[in-house]
């Protein structure tokens, strides 16, 4: 059979055998010449251009710089986001009144995708750190909300049941059933947020940004600098895969103190 | 919804709250509606950016299938391939989608082929993914019978891989269709001559709020309108599936 398993070490050959494929077809691509090495540099140029953005600085600021000035519209987009989304979520689950006000809001507005906000961020908020804020907001809320909600609904009933029937107060209510159990649909949800916030940065700041990564790619793709657009993706997507390993290990712990083995 | 109209008319026209300049009234939406329908706008009339911006989405979605569906079948049946192409993916599959649209840029342009290349960007991963995860997760017994019975491996493909995995294919699919609009409309607002998110762009520039709203409820309704149309292609791919139908 064709599924069976390989060993350690025949995985790490083919795996190996992928890269070395991969590296080699991109570089033979660009040395021959078969597309212009100014579109398609080597990997060898690309690895030589990130680390030079280092220290030379490229459309304003070294490449560390722009990352901190993106990083720093995202906390607050994704914060903001999780401020916002995670209580409105939480009282929608818990007070049926106000899900039937808002869910046909949200509904229409979950649509449209968080880019299509850029023209009245710009208008509304500037290109400077309020319209890129706002629409990692707006690709953020939507996961806050949508699993602090899902959370909230679906309590085991029972123990509502129970904590009324023992006369809890409508506050311990909240506090000591609602939020514990609504807790892991929360911090999932965070996660996604904290993923779609990352990619709504990226659109963000090819768009409206005076600042950044993405503004640096714009810049580079208007100069024709392949080398240094490729070192923004790399850069975004290294800081994307760290964002995700760190709360997913922030998951875990959660998990762990509070003895939910996973 | 009727509450949420009254409470729009209420803001804009008849208190003014919002001023016009930054959020506009039922009426000069309406007006913005009617003469892009009509006269047309940003060089095309709202059914032409429309229609143009949804064969882009669908034309990149098909290829997309087309190329990572097999690419996760292959990877979910061979260790090998597995090993292969797993170490390229963890490599790419960080870089959000619409990080490529300078580099599509670069190398296509403005027009048409590099909004189909980050469609593709979009819209391939996912696939990949979930076609592989598909395949992972078939019951050895069902492969093992069929092997037994010496079916042909075209056979096995076409009537045990693919339905099995067609459920979780359908899975990155919705996931996936979202994230092509979503790149779609950023990379129309970059750079493009036509579509839904060229209208935004122009919008913005000549500061018309109504029109800026006219285009983001086009965005909004073409993004349902193909989630209605891929629910109900999975519908009747998986009719015989009653979990996945209900």
């Amino acid at each position: 059979m064709n599924g069976a398993r390989l060993t350690i070490g025949q995985g790490v050959a083919w795996s190996f055998l992928g890269i070395a494929l991969f590296l080699g077809l991109w570089t033979s691509l660009s040395v021959s010449g078969l597309v212009p090495r100014q579109f398609l540099p080597t990997p060898m140029e690309t690895a030589a251009r990130f680390l030079s953005l280092f220290t030379s600085p490229f459309a304003g600021a070294t490449l560390p710089v722009h990352l901190a000035s993106s990083f720093r519209r995202y906390a607050y987009g994704v914060l903001l986001a999780a401020a916002i989304g995670v209580p409105l979520g939480l009282l929608m689950g818990w007070f049926r009144l106000l899900d039937d006000i808002v869910s046909p809001i949200f509904d229409g507005l979950r649509f449209i995708a968080p880019i299509a906000w850029v023209p009245f961020a710009a208008l509304w908020f500037g290109t400077g750190i309020g319209g890129p804020v706002m629409i990692i907001f707006a690709g953020a809320f939507p996961p806050c909300l949508i699993n602090a909600y899902r959370g909230a609904r679906f309590v085991e009933p029972r123990f509502i049941e129970a904590a009324r029937m023992l006369g809890t107060s409508d506050l311990r209510m909240i506090r000591e059933i609602l939020l514990p159990s609504a807790v892991p649909s929360i911090i999932a949800g965070l996660r996604v947020a904290a993923g779609l916030g990352w990619q709504s940065l990226v659109g963000a700041e090819l768009i409206v940004a005076a600042a950044g990564v993405g503004f640096m790619m714009v810049q580079a793709q208007a100069s024709v600098q392949t080398t240094t657009v490729m070192s923004g993706m790399i850069a975004i997507g290294l800081v994307g895969m760290l964002i995700d390993v760190l709360l997913r290990q922030g998951e875990a712990w959660l998990r762990r103190r509070r003895g939910l083995e996973a | 919804m009727a509450v949420l109209v009254a409470l729009w008319f209420l803001l804009t026209t008849l208190t003014g709250t919002i001023g016009g300049g930054r959020f506009p009234s039922p009426g000069e939406f309406w007006a913005s509606l009617l003469q892009i329908s009509g006269k047309g706008y940003a060089g095309a009339t709202l059914l032409s950016h429309a229609w143009h911006s949804t064969t882009l989405v669908v034309m990149g979605f098909l290829v997309a299938i087309g190329t990572g569906v097999p690419l996760g079948l292959w990877m979910g049946w061979s260790r090998r391939a597995e090993a292969l192409m797993n170490p390229i993916f963890l490599f790419i599959r960080p870089i959000p989608p619409l990080a490529w649209i300078p580099l599509a840029i670069l190398w296509l342009g403005l027009g048409d082929a590099a909004k189909i290349m980050v469609i593709w960007f979009a819209a391939f991963v996912p696939s990949v993914i979930n076609a592989f995860t598909g395949v992972r997760t078939i019951d050895r017994p069902v492969l093992e019978a069929a092997a037994m019975l010496g079916t042909p491996r075209w056979r096995l493909v076409q009537e045990v891989i693919l339905p099995a995995a067609l459920p979780m294919i359908f899975t990155g699919l919705r996931l996936s269709l979202q994230a092509a609009w979503t790149t779609l409309v950023a990379a129309e607002l970059v750079g493009a001559l036509v579509g839904v998110g060229f209208v935004l762009n122009v919008a913005q520039q000549d500061i018309y709020p109504g029109m800026i709203l006219v285009g983001m409820v086009t965005v909004g309704v073409l993004g349902w309108a193909t989630t209605w149309l891929l629910g109900h292609a999975e519908r009747r791919a998986l009719a015989w599936n009653v979990a996945a139908g209900a």
